[in-house]
């Protein structure tokens, strides 16, 4: 504990676990902001497309997790996040890594194991990390980047910077006695950082009925230790960024840590490798039937006469060919050389 | 809960082929018989086929229990058990590895069960042929029906029949409520059935992997390792802890290394890692019955891999035992898990330039037997021991080690090791390759050893 005397919980300006039913949440975007978030979802959506093709053709092996379905959720956040916010996750991270301003090439690169990678191809899809962009992994273990989080949330106050650490987690990940113990420490020195539970109930095995197992109040995990916590339309751009500013609120006052409960909706298999592992029978039929991410935006767009549909297929033009470069180039990068076996093991 | 006396398994001797391109042959001739006791490297049996006769030798000292296959029998496949051969834990004349163990080392023998000569395998002489995974199901499956204490926890185990499919069919037959689902808890789903097996249940434990279990190091290593000591043999703790450990292909960093020296490290844990379907199964029978905590370290690129597995609800493998996977009498090659897969590969190049290779597969990780490698080295006169693991402070190490200390007037060039490359598994293909070692890797170390 630092000497620093904890600041006093302060309660929020919002119930504490809001009830799923105020879900649709009148987007505040601007006309500009609503088409910068279909382009960034639309960067992940086209990238994870191309990176389950590569997957097929061989050109990626081992783990590969798609973000498809979830992009609302770190775009979202990631709009409502400040320069010098610190982003950490698990091993489903292609997503992050792009919205923290990754740069596609290198992150299709390292899914290759090219030595254009950002890993320089020695780490691969699990294992991604972006000093630029804040972005502090890209995590295999399940739960063990929590407390990391914790920690990067830690060097804020500790420095006083101001900065918020967005500690992203899965449903499946909220079970982890790791993640209580990061409770209680975050709450006891009020760490500036907002734990994101991405939950696209795909847990292992667990029936919609089973209860006790599947977790259904993860915003409420941390109300036992004191921190409030928010059940967020996860598929709804615009009600993400709401409530990620209302989180970085708290957080960045000094009154410590906020739990937001993303709804999402998986719709790749678990992994590339695993595809029927962790099938989404979880998923509530509410959100099965739920609009897209990009679909929502792009409708919202067109009806607001934000821009046309030339202008939005312009953009996934656009897009499509950043991705089509990347994995281009991913393809050319050379292998690693032999010599980085051995290299950044320690200093 | 019954505790049977153990017994050893029966290995198999299986038909070899004749060549790559020939998979079957007459054979001709038996040079044994039933009851016989054989030593690894004796003739046998000759085999014929239309260009070649071949003989075919002893895989392991012991007993030849019985001949499944009768001599003049035409067509015999490749691969085809041909004899049950009593494995290592018979005494052979006061001569065998069981015997010098015993002197050389009571602490970590302790846990042998002497096999009188010609006590008859439970094995009714069937064999299955299945896959490692299979092997292990089966294992469980059978235990789960001989003792109502044994349940299986872990993430998936149930519908999803396990991570790698060990435990399938299991829920079917045993229900929910001895194949449980859990959370992803690691370290609480750990402890729990340490708990549960300090209040005589026995638990097996699945982990994912054992990447994962790292979560749990504190329950394996204080919680169950140390209860039997800090209670003064008060209190045990009969738990399994197994999954699937070493290289896994493109996993990368924090999913595909190898914990055997974590582990067997411990005083208070067994460790096993089989490389074959039959001592899967028989290791983890044993390792159910045992009243210790066992981890059993499955590789998971051997979880397809089939053989001959006997059948018979008492036929185990012991633990502390190793196995002569191959005879021969230039070089000493020690392995265990996959690593086995790669000596044996060696061995093959090897006789192709006429160096005899044998190969023992340690099987158990703690207690290592070593009496079985240094009744080898003291024919061999040279060691080289192979593994996917890092090579600082490894399995390898410590063989080697024990080697110098308790054969090293045998040893007629230093031990060599051959390991993994010392970094964090690398995620490129290229660089992967690299880090694992290869049969190629084994025989320049063989012929390093050799001199050649
Ligand atoms: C400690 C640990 N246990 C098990 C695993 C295997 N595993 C990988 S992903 C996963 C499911 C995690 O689900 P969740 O946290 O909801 O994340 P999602 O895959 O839905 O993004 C499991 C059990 C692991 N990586 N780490
Ligand atoms: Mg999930």
């Amino acid at each position: 504990m630092s000497d620093t005397p904890a600041p006093p919980i302060v309660e929020p300006a919002f119930d504490a676990v809001s009830a799923p039913g105020d879900l649709s949440q009148v987007p505040d975007f601007s006309h500009e902001e609503e088409i910068d978030a279909y382009r960034r979802m639309l960067l992940i959506r086209r990238f994870e497309e191309k990176a389950g093709q590569l997957y097929g053709m061989g050109d990626i092996g081992g783990y590969c997790h798609l973000y498809i379905g979830q992009e609302a959720v770190v775009v979202g956040l990631r709009m409502a996040a400040r320069d010098g916010d610190q982003t950490i996750t698990a091993y489903r991270d292609h997503g992050h890594m792009l919205s923290c301003g990754a740069c596609p090439r290198e992150v299709m690169a390292e899914l290759a194991g090219r030595s254009g990678g950002v890993s320089k191809g020695k780490g691969g899809s699990m294992h991604m990390f972006s000093a630029a962009g804040r972005f502090f992994g890209g995590h295999g273990i399940v739960g063990a980047s929590v407390p990391l989080g914790a920690g990067l949330a830690f060097a804020n106050r500790y420095r006083g910077d101001g900065g918020v650490c967005w500690c992203f987690l899965g449903d499946g990940a909220a079970s982890q006695g790791q993640v209580f113990e990061t409770f209680a420490l975050a709450r006891s020195l009020s760490l500036p950082m907002v734990f994101v539970i991405e939950n696209n109930s795909a847990e292992a095995a667990m029936e919609p009925g089973d209860a006790p197992v599947r977790p259904t109040d993860l915003a409420g995990r941390g109300a036992p230790f004191g921190i409030p916590g928010e059940r967020v339309d996860g598929m709804d751009v615009g009600a993400v960024r709401a409530a990620g500013r209302r989180a970085a609120l708290v957080a960045r006052s000094g009154a410590g840590p906020v739990v937001l409960e993303m709804l999402t909706c998986r719709y790749r298999g678990h992994s590339m490798a695993d595809p029927a592992r962790y099938a989404s029978r979880g998923n509530g039929p509410d959100r099965r039937t739920r609009s897209d991410p990009i679909e929502q935006v792009a409708a919202r767009i067109l009806a607001s006469a934000a821009a046309s549909g030339d202008e939005l297929k312009a953009i996934d033009r656009e897009v499509r060919a950043v991705v089509a470069d990347a994995a281009e180039s991913a393809r050319q990068s050379p292998e690693p050389d032999a010599r980085e076996l051995t290299t950044d093991v320690v200093a | 809960m019954t505790e049977a006396e153990p017994i050893t398994m029966p290995t198999p001797i299986l038909m070899p082929a004749l060549s790559p391109d020939q998979q079957e042959g007459k054979l001709a001739r038996w040079l044994v018989r039933a009851g016989d006791r054989v030593r690894a490297g004796d003739v046998i049996a000759e085999i014929e086929a239309d260009r070649s006769t071949m003989e075919i030798e002893a895989t392991d000292d012991g007993t030849l229990v019985e001949i499944l296959v009768p001599a003049g029998t035409l067509n015999v496949r490749a691969s085809t058990p041909i004899a049950l051969l009593n494995g290592v834990a018979v005494r052979v004349d006061g001569t065998g590895p069981e015997t010098a163990g015993a002197d050389a080392d009571p602490v970590e023998t302790g846990a042998a069960v002497p096999l009188a000569v010609g006590d008859e395998p439970a094995s009714d002489g069937a064999f299955d042929h299945i896959t490692l995974r299979e092997a292990l199901r089966d294992a469980m499956a059978e235990e789960m029906r001989r003792d109502a204490g044994v349940f299986l926890i872990g993430e998936q185990v149930g519908e999803g029949g396990g991570a790698h499919k060990a435990g399938q069919g299991l829920i079917e037959e045993f229900g929910a409520g001895r194949v449980l689902d859990t959370p992803i808890a690691t370290q609480g789903f750990a402890g729990l059935a340490i708990g549960a097996a300090m209040a005589g249940l026995r638990p097996v434990v699945e982990f994912m992997s054992w990447s994962f279990a790292s979560q749990a190091v504190d329950q394996i290593v204080n919680s169950a390792a140390k209860t039997r000591y800090r209670s003064g043999g008060e209190m045990s703790v009969p738990v399994v802890f197994r999954g699937p450990d070493g290289a896994s292909s493109r996993a990368a960093a924090q999913h595909s290394q190898c914990f055997a020296a974590w582990y067997a490290h411990v005083p208070g844990l067994k460790v096993v890692a089989p490389s074959t379907p039959a001592d899967a199964k028989g290791l983890l029978k044993a390792a159910i019955r045992d009243p210790d905590p066992v981890l059993v370290l499955e590789s998971e690129a051997l979880y397809a891999a089939t053989g001959p597995v006997p059948r018979g609800e008492d036929v185990l493998v012991e633990i502390g035992r190793a196995r002569i996977a191959r005879p021969g009498r230039d070089v000493t090659i020690v392995g265990y898990g996959r690593a086995v897969t790669t000596a044996l590969a060696a061995a093959e190049l090897l006789a192709a330039e006429g160096i005899d290779a044998e190969v023992i597969d340690l099987r158990t990780l703690r207690p290592l037997d070593m009496a079985t490698v240094v009744y080898s080295v003291e024919r061999t006169n040279r060691i080289v021991t192979v593994e996917e693991a890092w090579p600082v402070c490894s399995i390898g190490s410590e063989v080697c080690a024990r080697v110098a200390i308790e054969a090293f007037d045998h040893l007629d060039a230093p031990p060599a090791k051959v390991a993994g490359a010392d970094v964090p598994m690398p995620y490129a293909a290229n660089l992967e390759r690299l880090a694992l070692p290869d049969a190629a890797a084994v025989t320049a170390a063989v012929k390093a050893v050799l001199d050649v």
